[in-house]
């Protein structure tokens, strides 16, 4: 397909979104991201059951974490789809950049650049 | 175990307002179980604590210690190489942690970033129950195993009370009637004539009303 997608979304490979721990997440925005999303399968497709259903219950709980210190629980995300789907891939990758560029940087991150 | 539950983010960073060397102790004992203060727990406070002061510009610098446990003596005295290079501990063990570290450390405050709630179970993944409210005179022997004293919002021991309807509690409609179980499982076991005994004021002096307890055995006392 040779589909172009922002080259500022680095990917992480992992072998199920269930493998996704809070602090994982956390961790990426205390390294500065300024935003994060995680990529499963469709729901009822998961290899191992419940993994992509339990990442997103992960989500949420990181989206009222990141609310309450401050860092805006709308930079965390979770879509899911299939391995075929390519193009919605790329889609994704352009519709969550945005977003995150309308958000601006990581407020975290904006403050230590800021003392520094 | 014991349950507890963490405390509200804006609390536990009013209390850290003063400090910018702060040890966070978690507790590998029931906590963890109930995912409040594990090893796991303290990592994700640790980062949003963290997160929260360099979004506000004053950065902190968080040590994470979990101990095997926070209610023994041989794991407290364990901080000791490192305690007082920093300026207050945030505990997330249970009130019996937080407690003991402090009589352990006296020039060190004990901060709680949890609340202690109550003794239970699991009753599935994610759910937690009170189970005990540790009397000091067990009755699970009369009431075959449902506790009157705890799972009863009024403590009685010749229920059910007027409060009872369709198996639940006047006072939480989630809340089974405590009594209605036990009549249920009376009737299970074919002991229902147990039910006509009546039974007789509790003696709470044993319970929370004589004091704290203590428990001492001599043979172990070295």
């Amino acid at each position: 397909m040779r589909l172009s997608y922002p080259t500022n979304v680095k990917i992480v490979k992992v072998p199920c979104t269930g493998r996704v721990d809070i602090i994982l997440i956390l961790k990426a925005f205390e390294n500065g991201a300024d935003g994060v999303y995680l990529v499963g399968c469709l729901e009822g497709d998961c290899h191992y059951l419940v993994g992509n259903i339990r990442a997103r219950k992960r989500v949420e709980y990181v989206k009222h974490i990141l609310d309450e210190c401050g860092i805006g629980g709308d930079r965390v995300a979770m879509y899911t789809m299939s391995s075929a789907e390519g193009q919605r891939f790329a889609e994704v990758a352009r519709e969550m950049t945005e977003k995150i560029r309308n958000l601006g940087p990581n407020p975290a991150k904006k403050a230590a650049a800021r003392n520094a | 175990m014991i349950v507890a539950n963490r405390k509200p983010f804006e609390e536990i960073i009013e209390m850290l307002k003063p400090y910018s060397k702060i040890l966070l102790l978690g507790c590998n004992e029931c906590v963890t179980v109930c995912a409040t203060g594990g090893s796991k727990e303290v990592a994700v406070l640790a980062s949003e604590i963290r997160m929260y002061r360099q979004k506000e510009g004053k950065p902190v610098e968080i040590r994470e210690v979990t101990l095997e446990r926070n209610c023994d003596p041989e794991y407290v005295e364990s901080l000791k190489p490192f305690i007082h290079d920093y300026e207050v501990v945030l505990s997330m063990a249970c009130g019996c942690g937080i407690q003991f570290v402090g009589e352990h450390y006296r020039d060190r405050l004990v901060l709680p970033a949890v609340n202690t709630t109550f003794d239970g179970v699991t009753e599935e993944h994610g759910v937690w129950a009170e189970r005990c409210q540790g009397c000091g005179n067990c009755v699970l022997d009369r009431t075959l195993g449902i506790c009157p004293v705890t799972r009863c919002a009024k403590s009685i021991f010749n229920g059910p009370c007027g409060g009872s309807q369709g198996g639940t509690c006047e006072v939480n409609k989630e809340t089974p009637c405590a009594w209605q179980l036990i009549v249920d499982r009376y009737k299970e076991m074919n002991m229902l004539d147990r039910y006509l005994e009546i039974q007789p004021m509790k003696d709470w002096s044993t319970s929370r009303d004589g004091g704290p307890r203590k428990r001492v055995r001599e043979d172990l006392k070295i």
